[in-house]
C-alpha cells in the first residue's frame, strides 16, 4: 500500500517526542548513578548536585508533556500513532519518577552525612547497573516499537528484587545487633527501595511499549501476591 | 465482531454495478438498531452506493443493477413483492446539501406526513398533524427557533436549520432507520457539531446510519464504523473492516484501515 507524505509534519513531530524520551532517560540514568556514587562514597556535595539537578528533569518533563498535547490538539492522532503520544505522554510521567528516586538517594546520602552506618556498596551498584540495563534497553525496545524485547526485560526484575531483599536483611541484622543505627540503616533501605522502585518503573515503561505495538493492556508484574515471602 | 444490539438491517453479499462497472463487491454487514453506524472511506469507493442500497435509492439510477440481499427484520428488501416507496417510508435519508421543499417550514414537515398517513390512514384530525409537525420540530432541535416563524419558507433558514429542518422532515413519516448522506459537510463548523449532537439524541430511537468524509466526526459520533476502500485488483468497493468505534480508531485490525484513519493512505 502506497503511503503519502501527508503527515509529513506529524511524523516528523512524533519522531522529535521519541528522541526527547530517550534525552530524558539519559538524564535520569546519569542522576541514578551519580546519586548511587555519591552514597557510596559518602559525598555530601555530590548529592546536593544531584537534588539541584531534578529540576531540569522536571522541567524536560513538563516540556514534553506539553508538546505531546500540541501534538494530540493539532494533528488528531488515530490508531498506533495516538497510542505512540499516549506511550509517550505515560512514560514520560515514569521517567520523571526514576529522576525523583535519584534525587531521594542523594537526598538520603545528605541525611546520613557521616553517621556509622553500613552501605552495602556492591550491592547497590549491582542494583544500580541492572536496574539501569533494564531502563535503557526498555527505551531502546520503546524506540523500535519491539514489543517482543520489551516483553523480556521485566523477567529480570527478580534479580533487582533478590539483591534488594539482600540490603533488606543485612541492615535489619544490624539494626539488631546495634540499634541506635536503626534511624540511619532505615534511610539506607530506603535508598534502596529506591532502586527497587525503578525496575518496577521499567516494567511499567515495557507495558507501554506492548501496548503501542499490539493496541493490547497487558500486565507485565509478574509477582505473585500468594507466594510472596 | 460480537454486538450488544439487536440487529435491525443484515446485508448479505451485495454488489452493484452501474453499467458495466462494479461500484460494490460483496459487501456483508450487520447493522444495529439504535446505534449510530459510520461508513468511512476515501473517495469513490462506493460509500454512498451502499448507503443508497438500504433504501433502494440506486435503483433510481437507470444503469445500476443490485445483487445480493439486505435483510430488514428479516425480509429481503430487494424481493419481487416488496414495494420500494415503503421501504423508503421506513428508511428515510437526509443528503449532504440540506434540500428543504420551497415551502413553509410548517409544510416542509406537514407535507410528506399528509402524504404519508393518507397511504396508510386515509384521514387525518388537524391536531394530529399539528403535534407531529411540532413533535418532530421538537426532535430535530429546531423547533424553539422556528417556532414563531412556521409560514416562513423553507429556504429563509440557515444552512444549519435547513438541514434540521430536513431531518424533521425525514423523521414526521415516523422511520424506525435514517440515512444520512455527510449530512454535515456543507455547514459551517458550529452547525455541524450541532448536527453531532442531534444525530446522538436522534440515535435513542432511530437507527442512524451516516456516511462521513470527517473522520473526527465519524470517531466522536458513531457507535460503530465500517471502513471502505477500493479493491487493488477491479477497483471495485469493498468493505475491509467493521467494529466498534473505539477500536476502529485506536486499535484497527487491517492495515488499511489504519493507513487511512491515520491520513497515510496514500
Amino acid at each position: 500500500m502506497q503511503l503519502s507524505p501527508a503527515r509529513q509534519k506529524l511524523d516528523h513531530q512524533l519522531g522529535l517526542l521519541q528522541e526527547d524520551i530517550v534525552t530524558l532517560g539519559e538524564m535520569v540514568e546519569l542522576a541514578v548513578r551519580k546519586a548511587v556514587e555519591a552514597l557510596k562514597r559518602r559525598d555530601v556535595r555530590a548529592a546536593q548536585l544531584v537534588c539541584t539537578n531534578d529540576q531540569s528533569i522536571n522541567d524536560r518533563r513538563y516540556d514534553i508533556e506539553i508538546e505531546g498535547l500540541i501534538l494530540i490538539a493539532t494533528q488528531q492522532p488515530m490508531a498506533r500513532d495516538l497510542r505512540l503520544v499516549a506511550a509517550i505522554l505515560e512514560i514520560n510521567t515514569e521517567l520523571e519518577r526514576i529522576g525523583d528516586y535519584a534525587k531521594g538517594i542523594a537526598r538520603i546520602t545528605m541525611l546520613l552525612k557521616d553517621e556509622n552506618v553500613i552501605i552495602p556498596t556492591g550491592k547497590f551498584q549491582r542494583m544500580a547497573d541492572l536496574s539501569l540495563s533494564m531502563l535503557s534497553r526498555a527505551l531502546k525496545a520503546f524506540v523500535a516499537q519491539d514489543a517482543d524485547a520489551a516483553l523480556q526485560i521485566p523477567r529480570e526484575d527478580d534479580q533487582i528484587d533478590a539483591l534488594y531483599n539482600q540490603i533488606f536483611k543485612d541492615l535489619m541484622h544490624k539494626m539488631i545487633a546495634e540499634p541506635a543505627t536503626m534511624e540511619h540503616s532505615n534511610y539506607v533501605i530506603w535508598a534502596a527501595h529506591n532502586l527497587e522502585r525503578l525496575a518496577d518503573r521499567v516494567t511499567n515503561i515495557c507495558e507501554r511499549v506492548v501496548f503501542l505495538v499490539n493496541g493490547e493492556m497487558q500486565e507485565l508484574d509478574i509477582t505473585d501476591c500468594e507466594s510472596e515471602s | 465482531m460480537t454486538m450488544e444490539s439487536k440487529i435491525v438491517i443484515q446485508v448479505n453479499n451485495v454488489n452493484v454495478w452501474y453499467g458495466p462497472a462494479q461500484a460494490l463487491k460483496d459487501v456483508s454487514l450487520k447493522v444495529p438498531a439504535k446505534k449510530i453506524t459510520a461508513i468511512i472511506g476515501p473517495s469513490g469507493c462506493g460509500k454512498s452506493t451502499f448507503l443508497r442500497c438500504f433504501n433502494r435509492m440506486n435503483e433510481l439510477v437507470p444503469t445500476a443493477r443490485t445483487e445480493g440481499e439486505v435483510l430488514y427484520h428479516g425480509q429481503n428488501i430487494y424481493a419481487n413483492e416488496v414495494n420500494p416507496v415503503e421501504v423508503r417510508r421506513r428508511i428515510g435519508m437526509v443528503f449532504q446539501k440540506p434540500n428543504p421543499f420551497p415551502k413553509s417550514i410548517h409544510e416542509n414537515v406537514a407535507w410528506a406526513a399528509r402524504i404519508n398517513h393518507l397511504q396508510s390512514n386515509g384521514r387525518w384530525k388537524n391536531t394530529e398533524l399539528e403535534q407531529l409537525v411540532e413533535t418532530s420540530l421538537r426532535k430535530a432541535a429546531l423547533w424553539d427557533e422556528v417556532k414563531d416563524k412556521l409560514h416562513q419558507s423553507g429556504l429563509s433558514l440557515s444552512g444549519g436549520q435547513q438541514q434540521r429542518l430536513c431531518i424533521a422532515r425525514a423523521i414526521a413519516i415516523e422511520p424506525e432507520i435514517i440515512l444520512m448522506d455527510e449530512p454535515a459537510s456543507a455547514l459551517d463548523p458550529i452547525a455541524s457539531l450541532k448536527i453531532e449532537e442531534l444525530m446522538r439524541e436522534l440515535s435513542k430511537n432511530y437507527t442512524i446510519i451516516v456516511v462521513t468524509h470527517n473522520m473526527q466526526q465519524a470517531a466522536r459520533v458513531s457507535d460503530y464504523t465500517a471502513f471502505f476502500t477500493l479493491d487493488e485488483a477491479d477497483r471495485a468497493g469493498i468493505l475491509v473492516e467493521h467494529g466498534p468505534s473505539n477500536q476502529i480508531f485506536t486499535n484497527p485490525r487491517d492495515e488499511r484501515t489504519e493507513g487511512y484513519v491515520t491520513g497515510r493512505f496514500g
